[in-house]
């Protein structure tokens, strides 16, 4: 089933804070296999100028997709079981470090057809509760044969 | 924030060295506990079998890790990557036995843009195949 082309613009709630801690990126930066000092070593990453440690660059996908409310509302017709992820990418105006407070607000920026499949760009914007902006994710999904 | 290279240093077509990065199902499952994507076509074969995949497969966001990985090691510094963007062109098949997978990583600095900034390409491969596509990062050198 196509997806609802009225959902393009629409935006979700602002999220609730995100506290990132020096625990999580220890063992998101584990799990990934990275023993980078900076993200784990307070006083690695203050010797490199950081406040804190800081989280690798795909750890927002971690709190950022507070999309997730509009993409499972029954009126997109998005079938979950025929997800997969094409496209990703984080544009950062700082890095994320242990003991930011994020907020992610949610956009759905484009839906289109191509070929038999449908996609969906979700761009949010993640914020301190100060209101600093400190980086933009975009994540594409494709529904296989959704527009078939 | 400082990356090892210096922007003067680089040039535009310069190669950044390939380097292997090991996937088992242990690391899989790892991913999944840190990311919160629990999605069983990520550790469970049985399930996998039944949505039409070879087998298990890699989150697409842990071979995007693993390509970020190279960029920050050449970096240096991790906070020196400002923009870091791939399209998921093909799965990474993770076999239950003791070798798993490889994903190769190379790159070359594509452009040199102002205040020192460079672009990497990226290009990540599993079994022959290109896992990562349009793959690009934005690092700000020293």
């Amino acid at each position: 089933m196509a997806l609802n082309r009225d959902f393009v613009g629409r935006a979700s709630a602002p999220s609730a804070p995100y506290e990132v801690s020096r625990v999580k990126i220890k063992e998101f930066a584990t799990a990934i296999g990275d023993n980078n000092p900076i993200y784990h070593d307070r006083e690695a990453a203050q010797a490199a100028g950081h406040p804190d440690v800081i989280a690798p660059p795909t750890f927002p996908i971690v709190f950022s997709l507070s999309g997730g409310a509009i993409l499972a509302d029954p009126e997109l017709g998005l079938n979950f079981a025929m997800v997969v992820h094409g496209e990703q990418r984080f544009e950062y105006r700082r890095p994320v470090h242990a003991g930011d407070e994020l907020v992610s607000v949610s956009t759905v920026t484009d839906i289109r057809s191509v070929g038999r499949n449908e996609f969906i760009t979700v761009r949010s914007d993640v914020t301190t509760v100060e209101g600093e902006l400190v980086c933009t994710t975009y994540n594409t999904i494709v529904e296989r044969g959704g527009a078939g | 924030m400082a990356a090892t290279v210096k922007y003067d240093e680089v040039e535009t077509g310069q190669e950044i060295p390939a380097a292997d990065y090991p996937v088992r199902r242990a690391n899989l499952v790892m991913y999944a506990g840190a990311s919160g994507d629990f999605n069983p076509i990520h550790w469970n074969e049985r399930f996998a079998k039944t949505v039409g995949l070879p087998d298990v497969i890699a989150h697409g966001m842990f071979t995007m890790a693993q390509a970020g990985r190279f960029v920050t090691d050449w970096a240096g510094d991790p906070g020196a990557v400002v923009d870091y963007g791939v399209r998921f062109s093909s799965m990474v098949v993770v076999p239950d036995d003791d070798n798993g997978a490889v994903i190769t990583v190379s790159g070359v600095v594509e452009e040199k843009l102002e205040d020192k900034r460079v672009v990497v390409a990226l290009t990540a491969k599993c079994a022959d195949s290109r896992v990562l596509s349009k793959a690009r990062a934005v690092v700000q050198l020293s």
